[in-house]
């Protein structure tokens, strides 16, 4: 009996059932990000940073969605390195602009939120670099993809260097505990959030809304690099076939 | 909206968000219609994948 990712195996399977799921996703992404965007609106102000605290309900999610990204390509990656999974390489190779960019938009808030806080845009703090350093790594995961023509090499090595660079993750998890400025985790921690719930809930809701963002810009992703190379092989076929009729005409 | 003494950097951080996001989602969707586009003009032409014939899927992996 086939496994639910073995049946996903199959491209034109997997296009007919993202086709339906992405309107779905993308609907409840909208959804959830209205609501959050309200309840963060209304919320309480934070006792000691006030309205500057709103900042949180972007920055977190796109935090979390940064670290969440990079574990979803290292996971791919072993996929495509272990399993061979035929989608696996298609799902490490979509989801890394869509990481980068939600790491773009973490560094970039944060930034915006360090300056009224902390009075810089920016301090070379063990979290801070450590996160630039995934911006970084995201970056050179589709670098190294574009300087190999070679498809399947490309593939091959990309998904080393990615799970090589997962060790970045538990670094940006316990930098705050390395004599850093920025605050320690008050959601994603042993023991209750330090978080109150009247902000809890909105950031909550912003992260899901965000989280379901970030699957329907990934299934979009993944639809197009499969239609990409479907254009890819309609390519070969034709230049085979003018080939084929050009040897023709020379017998 | 009253957003006190720092509101230029909320609306900055969230006019951030949008722009990034909407640029990102506007890239994804031309992308797509730019592939789709690619494969009907080929197969107006009459090529067609290999794949379609045989029951594989030589194009992923």
């Amino acid at each position: 009996m086939q496994t639910f990712t073995q049946r996903l195996a199959n491209p034109t399977r997997f296009m007919a059932l993202s086709g339906q799921l992405l309107p779905w996703i993308g609907g409840l992404a909208c959804a959830l990000i209205a609501m959050g965007l309200v309840m963060a609106f209304t919320a309480p102000l934070d006792y000691q940073q006030g309205h500057a605290a709103k900042i949180m309900f972007v920055h977190v999610p796109s935090a979390w969605l940064s670290m969440a990204g990079y574990a979803l390509i290292a996971a791919s990656s072993f996929g495509l390195l272990v399993f061979r999974h035929p989608l696996a390489d298609v799902s490490a190779k979509a989801a890394a602009p869509i990481g980068a960019t939600f790491t773009l938009l973490c560094l970039v808030t944060g930034m915006l939120w360090g300056k009224p806080m902390w009075g810089a845009y920016w301090v070379w703090d063990p979290r801070l670099t450590s996160v630039l350093i995934l911006f970084f790594l995201y970056l050179g995961l589709i670098a190294l993809r574009a300087s190999i023509e070679d498809e399947a090499l490309a593939a091959k090595l990309t998904a080393i260097l990615a799970i090589v660079g997962i060790v970045m993750l538990p670094v940006i998890k316990f930098s705050v505990e390395w004599n850093s400025l920025h605050q320690p985790a008050s959601v994603m921690r042993l023991g209750a959030p330090t978080i109150h719930p009247s902000l809890l809930w909105p950031l909550l809701v912003m992260a899901a809304g965000m989280t379901a963002l970030f699957a329907a810009l990934h299934l979009k992703a993944m639809r197009n690099e499969i239609l990409r190379r479907r254009v890819k092989a309609l390519r070969a076929v034709e230049v085979e076939a003018a080939g084929g009729l050009a040897s023709q005409a020379a017998e | 909206m009253d957003l006190g003494p720092h509101a230029a950097f909320i609306w900055a951080a969230y006019a951030a968000v949008v722009v990034v996001l909407a640029a990102l989602i506007a890239w994804l969707a031309l992308d797509g219609r730019r592939q789709q586009q690619l494969i009907d003009e080929f197969e107006a032409r009459g090529v067609r994948r290999r794949s379609r014939h045989a029951g594989e899927h030589p194009e992923i992996g």
